[in-house]
């Protein structure tokens, strides 16, 4: 580990505390979106498509609102039609007709299960009997789902007015890119020509879900007096009132947002899909309205990531210096434009520099579930991509996987392939920390191999709000709008704990609602531990100093007298030698007699995230007989600048391996000729259990950013970035079969040995 | 005066050019610069660009500061999930 950064000891930040959220999860009494409920509330139930792509004639909803128990119906027209118009608040900035449109179809649908009517009933079989009497009218529409048709020139186009963005001239006819992308540096294609050797290689990716365990819920109540209330599982209550503002046509000040418990989300939840739904038939009955999707409707009708198409190619001198990468990714958007190839394309060769490329973006609409954000968005997708090529080069030029990485490694000083300049970064030390680990030198048995892969994510800051209270006992509640996906509230208690010199014991962390905690982004991006994590460490720095100010006016002398430290006022001033300390409980007992509450608030808008960098090596056997791989060992090193709570961090790493070798091994989906998913289950979408995994092994790298009062970076998105490379560097390790396509499960595997002869 | 480098994105609205030197104390001004050297750019990467500045990003920031001898890097917003 190094450390850049010069601090004092410190007493919280790097311990393993139990976290404030743990007991009531592992007992059950965790309150989730679904738990909630309030008296008089109905269950609402969507109807959805069951065609891929059609346009809607015609909606009868008069025998449903006829059943007694009925309460409200809605469709589309009891929405504002909207315009077209960029709406910041979510994941990043959104279509609000697209958001819109996605969570209530109005002329087309789009995929199987689009949602095009609701309604609201006094028991879940009434809502059910409800939704069989709604008579929807389509007339079927040729459908595609994947990219390589959607860009054909005769393919059936799904939005008449998308026009490609990004090309020298706009195209006279719309289609089904949504956008190029491009990005180059150099003479690329002098620099192929000179190249000593060259690999290239076409890769395909599906799409895959987050996975999450707890299907999309909410509860929301429309009051009588045009005041909304919604409580749901998000990423981010202030996107939820803003999204449902919006597509409801009302005030952000009409809706208080309350975080429920959120039980996954990964990304998936950082849009909106049932609670403006909720709210349109509350507004209706009356009365509040409960929604819980069922593991079917969170499969056909929330967001994976994208399928994906790509091709790669490289040059390289004989040494292993690569002078030249040329990459073309065609992303799958689902039905409406926005897919993650635009994050794709600046992560791409993030990890290297090379003085000669280009990088090419497509996004494309295809008759499939819009995607979401999923970790580390479009990452993991081209790294499977570019490792593989990596690997494929490592193995031509006979060079160790990891010695060609670090041989072309981007250091502090790069100038990054996506522009700016690298600082801070502990990528070389990642590399190093795998290259040193007992595993990468293990030796290995019979029909077993090992991958290596790396992977970068940006981390971002951005909009958080903290306040921290001092109770009159002493202990201290922190209070953000960050909701705790991934043990953030630990985090954010050990860092005000930290700055205040308190037992982290003493405080306790919460995550408010909207109309009682100042504007925060979404949990997304690796944000909050940085950036709210800041928020709070300046708002407890604000509390000592009123601490200061009023322990000096009891000593009667200056404030610049006062010392604090771990938790206790010292007083500096020579001509006082009898001023005993105060404690902080001590002076909290006395605090309305002092000026009043103690007690701060800071909103800010945190810059200067450090970039992540994570280095794997997998070893996997395969089963010549049956094409199965089983995952033997996997370690994974990441620079997480500094670890505010090390467990935590190592279970966002674990985390984050696990989905991924699900990515590589064996998630997908399984579409009928009518367009119609076929595995919208978990019994048949198969991700890895824990009886599938080895124990993954953690390195973390200490590479502390500067600009984080502790050196935090975000941690919860680089883990998912190698894993699909390292697993298929590992398979093509132990077979010699270098196989492009995930997943790569047992029959593919099988047919990929049969195909080379093994 | 600082040096601004253009993404690919921005080259329509500035005929290609890809790299301009520019006089700005801040984001903001450095916005409003762009949008009078070529018209239309300022609002286009307000609303869908970042700015690294000296290899440090900065996002929905008007008020980060700028030197004359900065190197700012106009790249695509980020998100995450």
């Amino acid at each position: 580990m190094s450390d850049t950064l010069e601090r004092p000891a410190l007493n919280v930040v790097g311990t393993r505390p139990v976290r404030p959220d743990g007991a009531d999860k592992v007992t059950g009494r965790a309150a989730y979106a679904a738990d909630h409920s309030m008296p008089g509330q109905l269950v609402g139930r969507i109807l959805r498509s069951p065609h891929a792509h059609a346009r809607i004639l015609s909606i009868d909803t008069a025998k449903a609102r006829a059943l007694p128990g009925v309460k409200a119906v809605v469709t589309a027209a009891d929405f504002p039609d909207l315009a077209s118009e960029i709406l910041e608040g979510g994941e990043q900035a959104s279509n609000t007709r697209d958001l819109s449109l996605n969570v209530m179809a109005r002329d087309k649908v789009l995929y199987d299960g689009h949602a095009v009517a609701a309604v609201a009933a006094i028991s879940p079989e009434i809502a059910d009997e409800a939704l069989s009497r709604i008579k929807v009218t389509y007339q079927t529409l040729p459908h595609i789902l994947d990219v390589t048709t959607a860009m054909a020139p005769d393919a059936p186009v799904l939005h008449d007015h998308l026009f490609t963005e990004g090309l020298a001239e706009r195209p006279a006819t719309p289609s089904n890119v949504a956008r190029r992308h491009h990005s180059a540096r150099g003479d690329l294609q002098a620099a192929l020509a000179a190249a000593d050797v060259t690999v290239e290689g076409r890769y395909v990716t599906q799409a895959v879900h987050q996975g999450y365990i707890e299907p999309h819920a909410c509860v929301a109540n429309w009051g009588a007096d045009g005041q909304c209330d919604v409580w749901s599982s998000s990423q981010g209550h202030f996107m939820v009132r803003a999204y449902c503002a919006k597509i409801l046509g009302i005030e952000a000040s009409a809706v208080r947002a309350t975080p429920a418990e959120i039980g996954g989300g990964f990304g998936g939840k950082t849009t909106v899909y049932l609670e403006p739904v909720a709210l349109a038939l509350s507004r209706v009955a009356g009365r509040p309205v409960k929604m819980v999707m069922t593991r079917d409707e969170v499969f056909r009708a929330t967001g994976p990531t994208s399928g994906a198409v790509m091709s790669v190619r490289l040059g390289a001198t004989r040494d292993g210096v690569i002078t030249a990468a040329d990459v073309e990714l065609t992303f799958q958007a689902g039905a409406f434009p926005g897919s993650p190839v635009g994050a794709a394309c600046m992560t791409a060769l993030a990890c290297y520099d090379i003085p000669n490329f280009q990088v090419v973006g497509w996004d494309v609409v295809t008759n499939t579930p819009k995607v979401a954000a999923y970790r580390a968005p479009g990452a993991p997708i081209v790294a499977f991509a570019v490792e593989s090529a990596l690997d494929d080069l490592a193995h031509k030029l006979e060079i160790d996987p990891i010695s060609l990485r670090e041989r072309n490694a981007v250091k502090d000083g790069t100038k990054a392939s996506y522009g700016p300049t690298y600082q801070n970064i502990g990528y070389s030390e990642t590399l190093a920390a795998i290259r040193d680990s007992e595993h990468y030198k293990a030796p290995l048995g019979k029909n077993q191999g090992r991958g290596v892969a790396v992977g970068f994510w940006f981390n971002i800051g951005g909009e958080s709000t903290a306040a921290v209270h001092v109770n009159e006992d002493g202990t201290v509640v922190v209070v953000t709008g960050s909701p705790d996906i991934g043990g953030s509230r630990a985090s954010m208690a050990m860092m005000a704990a930290e700055t205040l010199g308190v037992p982290v014991s003493r405080v306790h962390p919460i995550v408010a609602d909207t109309a009682s905690i100042g504007y925060s982004m979404l949990t997304g991006g690796s944000r909050t531990t940085f950036a709210t994590g800041m928020a709070v460490v300046q708002a407890a720095e604000q509390v000592i100093e009123s601490l200061k100010t009023r322990a000096a006016k009891l000593w009667d002398v200056a404030a610049d007298k006062v010392a604090w430290k771990e938790g206790v006022a010292t007083c500096l001033d020579p001509t006082k030698p009898d001023a005993k300390p105060f404690t902080l409980a001590a002076l909290a007992a006395q605090s309305g007699r002092t000026g009043g509450p103690i007690s701060a608030q800071v909103a800010l808008n945190a810059q200067g995230a450090g970039p992540g960098f994570g280095v794997h090596v997998c070893d996997v056997e395969v089963d010549p007989e049956t094409g199965q791989v089983t995952v033997l060992r996997y370690t994974a090193a990441q620079d997480v600048g500094r670890a505010i709570h090390p467990a935590y961090v190592e279970g966002q790493i674990q985390g984050g391996v696990a989905q991924g070798i699900g990515w590589a091994l064996n998630e997908a989906y399984v579409f009928d000729r009518e367009g119609r998913m076929e595995n919208p289950g978990f019994l048949d979408y198969r991700m890895p259990v824990a009886s599938d995994l080895p124990m993954i092994d953690t390195i973390m790298v200490e590479v502390p950013n500067p600009r984080h009062p502790f050196g935090a970076k975000g941690v919860g998105e680089v883990p998912i970035v190698p894993p699909l490379a390292a697993v298929a560097n590992a398979v093509r390790a132990a077979t010699g079969v270098r196989i492009a396509e995930l997943p790569l499960s047992p029959p593919a595997v099988l047919a990929a040995l049969e195909a080379g002869g093994r | 005066m600082a040096r601004v480098i253009l993404g690919s994105e921005c080259w329509p609205l500035t005929a290609g050019a890809s790299e301009v030197n520019i006089s700005a104390a801040d984001v903001r001004a450095l916005i409003a610069a762009l949008d009078a050297r070529f018209p239309g750019l300022g609002e286009f990467v307000d609303r869908r660009m970042a700015f690294a500045i000296d290899g440090v990003i900065h996002q929905d920031a008007w008020f980060s500061p700028i030197s004359a001898d900065s190197e700012v890097v106009l790249i695509p917003k980020i998100g995450g999930g």
